[in-house]
C-alpha cells in the first residue's frame, strides 16, 4: 500500500480523465464521417485505454501493465498505417473520404 | 502342417484368389484368371481331402474373437467334423470342376475376371457356412453366399435385350432370401438368449443333457431355422425366385442353384439336428412342405419348354424330396441325396450350359433336337444325368432315392405315394426333356444348324468326370440288403464325428421289403423310358405351343400361376401403397409442410438481410449500443439484487 501514496487521491482523476478521452473518441467514431478524423478518434479511445492501463499499474504497483501498453502503441502504429493505406487507396478510387460513400456490403 | 493351419489354408486360398483376380484381373491375361480361379479351389479340394483322410475326432479351430458382450462372445472358430469336411469336399469337387467348365463356357465374355472373382468368393464363402462351429459364422457365410448369388444371377444386368429381365430375377433372389434369412436371425437371436452361445456343439450338449428344459424354445428355434431353410433351399412358399435364377451363367446355375448353395439349407438342418429332434411338430411341417414342394415342382417341370427351366424345377423337386427325408428324422439318407444330386444336376446343368453353348445361347428346346450326333459328348453325359435322376436301377440317383422311398414306406405308406408320383413325373420330365434335345429332327433351322458345334476340351473332361461319379455315386451309400459290409458306409462316415447325429440311430430298411421298393422304382423309371421313347422317338412328338395345350398342360407350362398369385398378394399391394404414398403423401403432406418451411425461411431472411445497410457509422453505433446493454444490465443486477 505504500504505493499507493504516489498517484493518491488522484486516482478518480486519472479515472475520469480516460472514461472522458473514451467517450470523446466513442461518440467521434460514431457521429463523424471523415474517414481521417474516424482513425483519430480511435487513437484517442486507444490512448484513453493505455492511460488507465499506467494508472492502475502505479497503482498496484505492478510493471506488467505497462508492457502491455507498450504492445499497445506498437499495434496502434501498425493499425493507423494499414487505416491510412486503406484510406488512400479508398480515395483514389471514388475520389472521397467520406464514410458514407462506402455502403456497398449491404444486404 | 498341422490340421489348424490346413483348415484355415483351405478356407483362405479362394478368398486370395478372389482378391488377385478381383485387383489384377482385369490387367492379367484370361487364361491365368481362369486357371489361377481353378487352381485355388482345387488346391482347397486336395487340401481338404488330406483332412478327409487324417479325420478321428471333432476338431475346433479358434482364429480370433469377433466380439466380446456380457454374456456371450461371438467367435470366429471352424470346426472340422465328418459333416462339413464331406459338405467341403462337395463343394471344392464339383466346384473346381465348374470352374474348369467355366473356363470354355465364358470365354468370349467380356466379364470374364469378374465372373471368376464371384465364383472364388461363393466358394469362400460357402465353405465359412459349411466349416464354421457357430450359427455366427454360418450365418456370415450364409449372406455371402445370398450375395454372390445375387450378383452372378444378375451377372449379365447390361445385356442389350434381358439385362433388365436379369436384374429383376437377381432382385427377386435377394428379396427372397432376405425373408428367409430373417426367419435365421430371429432363430440366433433366440439362441443367444437362452443358450448363451451359438456354438454348435455347446448347445447340443446343453440339450442333451436337459432336453425337456428346451422343448418349447426348440419348436420355435427350428421354426425359424426351417423359414431360412425354405429361402435358401427354394421351398414352398420361398421357391419361385430358383427357376427365375436361371437368368445367371449356366455354370452358376450348375454350381449355386443346384449343387451347393441351394442345399445350404439341408446342412442347416443336418447341422441343428438335435434341436429338430425335441420339436416333431417342426418335423412335420418340413415333411409336408417337402412333399407339396416336390410334387408342384415336378409337376410344373413336365411343361416347361426353356431347357434351364426344366432342370431349375427338378432342382426344386428334387431339394423338396431332400426336405421329406429331414422330416422323416434321416439325416443321412438326406444329405447321401446331397451328394448324388449334386453329380448328376452338375452335370446336367453343364451339359444343357454346352447344348446352350453349342446353340449359340438359343435355350428353347422347341428349336432343339437330334443334337445327339452334332454333339457326341455332351449326348452321352446328359443321357447319363437323366438316367440317373430318373431313377434307372443301380446309377447314383437309384440309390439315393430308393433310401428316401424306403423311409418314406416305414413311415407311412401316403407318404410313399405322394414321392412315387413325384418321382414319376421327375423321369417323365427328364426324358422329355432328353428326347426332345437329342433326338429327333432339327427345329432351330438351317442357319443355326450349321453353328451347332461340340465344346471344348475344358467344357467336356468335367462332364465326363460328373458323368463318372453320377454312374458310381451309389456306391458311397449302398443298401446293406445286398452289400452287407460294404453298406452304408456314407451314413456311418457322417454318423461318426458329427455331434447329434452319432445319438439318432438311423433306421436300415434292410430285407425282402427293400428289394421290392427297389423293383417297383425300376419298373417305373424302365416303363416311364419306354413310354418317352414311344411317345417322342417313335411318334415323333414335339413339345406343344401354347395355343394347343389343354387345361393341366396350360397350369404346368404357366407354373401353376404361383407368380402371377404372389404378384396379386404381396408385389401390387405393397406398390400400390408405395404409389399412393408418393402421390398423396409426398405431394400433399411432405411437399406442402417443407415448403412452406423453406419459404418462411426464406421470407425471414429477405427482411433481417435489410439490416447489414453498408453504413459502417451505424453498425457502430449498435455495437455501441448493444455494449451499452450489456453492461447497464451488469450495473443494474449488482445493483438491485445482489
Amino acid at each position: 500500500m505504500e504505493q499507493l501514496n504516489n498517484i493518491g487521491a488522484s486516482l478518480d482523476f486519472y479515472i475520469f480523465v480516460s472514461i472522458a478521452l473514451f467517450s470523446i473518441g466513442a461518440i467521434g467514431v460514431l457521429t463523424r464521417k471523415n474517414m481521417i478524423v474516424l482513425l483519430m478518434c480511435i487513437e484517442l479511445m486507444l490512448n484513453a485505454v493505455n492511460l488507465l492501463l499506467v494508472t492502475f499499474s502505479t497503482f498496484f504497483g505492478n510493471g506488467e501493465a505497462q508492457i502491455f501498453v507498450f504492445f499497445i502503441i506498437v499495434v496502434a502504429a501498425a493499425e493507423a498505417t494499414i487505416g491510412l493505406s486503406i484510406l488512400i487507396m479508398a480515395y483514389r478510387n471514388s475520389k472521397s473520404i467520406d464514410i458514407e460513400m462506402f455502403n456497398k456490403l449491404n444486404g | 502342417m498341422g490340421k489348424d493351419l490346413l483348415l484355415l489354408t483351405l478356407i483362405s486360398l479362394p478368398l486370395i484368389g478372389a482378391a488377385i483376380n478381383g485387383v489384377f484381373g482385369k490387367r492379367m491375361p484370361k487364361f491365368f484368371v481362369g486357371t489361377l480361379a481353378t487352381l485355388m479351389v482345387f488346391t482347397s479340394f486336395l487340401l481338404g481331402l488330406t483332412l478327409f483322410r487324417g479325420l478321428d475326432k471333432t476338431t475346433i479351430v479358434h482364429l480370433f474373437q469377433v466380439a466380446k458382450f456380457d454374456d456371450f462372445t461371438l467367435d470366429a472358430n471352424f470346426q472340422l467334423d465328418s459333416l462339413s469336411i464331406w459338405m467341403t469336399l462337395i463343394i471344392t469337387g464339383i466346384g473346381s470342376l465348374i470352374h474348369l467348365f467355366s473356363m470354355g463356357y465364358m470365354s468370349h465374355d467380356e466379364g470374364y475376371h469378374k465372373f471368376f472373382t464371384y465364383l472364388n468368393l461363393f466358394i469362400f464363402s460357402m465353405l465359412l457356412l459349411v466349416l464354421g462351429s457357430n450359427y455366427f459364422v454360418l450365418f456370415f457365410g450364409w449372406e455371402g453366399v445370398g450375395i454372390c448369388s445375387y450378383l452372378l444371377i444378375g451377372f449379365h444386368y447390361n445385356d442389350a435385350e434381358k439385362g433388365i429381365a436379369n436384374s429383376l430375377a437377381a432382385r427377386k433372389a435377394f428379396i427372397m432370401n432376405r425373408i428367409g434369412d430373417v426367419g435365421l436371425l430371429f432363430a440366433l437371436f433366440m439362441m443367444l438368449n437362452k443358450f448363451h452361445t451359438l456354438e454348435f456343439v455347446e448347445i447340443g450338449k446343453m440339450i442333451t443333457a436337459s432336453p425337456e428344459l428346451y422343448t418349447g424354445i426348440a419348436c420355435a428355434i427350428t421354426l425359424c431355422l426351417f423359414l431360412a431353410a425354405t429361402g435358401k433351399s427354394a421351398q414352398i412358399p420361398l421357391f419361385t425366385w430358383l427357376p427365375d435364377a436361371m437368368a445367371g451363367p449356366t455354370p452358376v446355375s450348375a454350381l449355386i442353384h443346384a449343387a451347393t448353395m441351394v442345399t445350404a439349407g439341408i446342412y442347416l438342418i443336418v447341422r441343428s439336428n438335435f434341436l429338430f429332434e425335441l420339436a416333431p411338430t417342426t418335423k412335420d411341417i418340413i415333411l409336408v412342405i417337402g412333399i407339396a414342394t416336390t410334387v408342384v415342382a415336378a409337376f410344373i417341370a413336365m411343361r416347361q419348354n426353356d431347357i434351364k427351366k426344366v432342370l431349375a424345377y427338378s432342382t426344386v423337386s428334387q431339394l423338396g424330396l431332400m426336405f421329406v427325408a429331414l422330416g422323416m428324422g434321416a439325416y443321412t439318407v438326406a444329405l447321401f441325396h446331397v451328394t448324388t444330386h449334386a453329380f448328376f444336376k452338375a452335370l446336367l446343368f453343364l451339359g444343357s450350359g454346352s447344348v446352350i453353348h453349342a446353340m449359340s445361347d438359343e435355350q428353347d428346346i422347341r428349336k432343339m433336337g437330334g443334337l445327339s450326333k452334332l454333339t457326341p459328348i455332351t449326348h452321352i453325359t446328359f443321357l447319363i444325368g437323366t438316367l440317373a435322376i430318373a431313377g434307372f436301377p443301380f446309377l447314383s440317383g437309384f440309390f439315393s432315392k430308393d433310401e428316401i422311398l424306403a423311409h418314406a414306406w416305414m413311415s407311412s405308406p401316403v407318404i410313399y405315394g405322394f414321392l412315387m408320383i413325384a418321382v414319376t413325373m421327375t423321369a417323365i420330365y427328364m426324358f422329355r426333356l432328353y428326347f426332345l434335345v437329342f433326338h429327333g429332327s432339327f427345329r432351330g433351322g438351317e442357319k443355326l444348324k450349321s453353328h451347332v458345334h461340340e465344346s471344348g476340351l475344358s467344357m467336356t473332361i468335367p462332364l465326363m468326370v460328373l458323368a463318372v461319379l453320377s454312374v458310381f455315386g451309389g456306391i458311397l451309400n449302398l443298401p446293406g440288403i445286398v452289400f452287407h459290409n460294404a453298406g452304408h458306409w456314407m451314413s456311418h462316415f457322417l454318423e461318426s464325428t458329427t455331434y447329434g447325429l452319432n445319438q439318432i440311430e438311423t433306421e436300415h430298411m434292410d430285407g425282402n421289403q427293400s428289394i421290392i421298393l427297389m423293383c417297383i422304382a425300376s419298373v417305373v423309371a424302365l416303363s416311364v423310358m419306354t413310354w418317352a421313347y414311344i411317345t417322342y422317338v417313335k411318334k415323333q412328338a414335339v413339345a406343344k405351343e401354347d395355343a394347343d395345350m389343354n387345361a393341366w398342360e396350360k397350369l404346368s407350362s404357366n407354373k401353376l400361376y404361383i407368380d402371377e398369385l404372389y404378384q396379386t398378394i404381396f408385389v401390387q399391394p405393397i406398390l400400390w401403397l408405395s404409389t399412393t404414398l408418393a402421390s398423396q403423401f409426398e405431394q400433399r403432406v411432405l411437399n406442402n409442410g417443407i415448403f412452406r418451411l423453406t419459404s418462411a425461411i426464406e421470407a425471414s431472411g429477405n427482411y433481417t438481410r435489410k439490416w447489414q445497410s453498408g453504413f459502417l457509422s451505424s453498425y457502430l453505433f449498435w455495437m455501441v449500443m448493444g455494449i451499452i446493454g450489456f453492461i447497464s444490465y451488469y450495473i443494474i443486477k449488482s445493483t438491485f439484487w445482489n
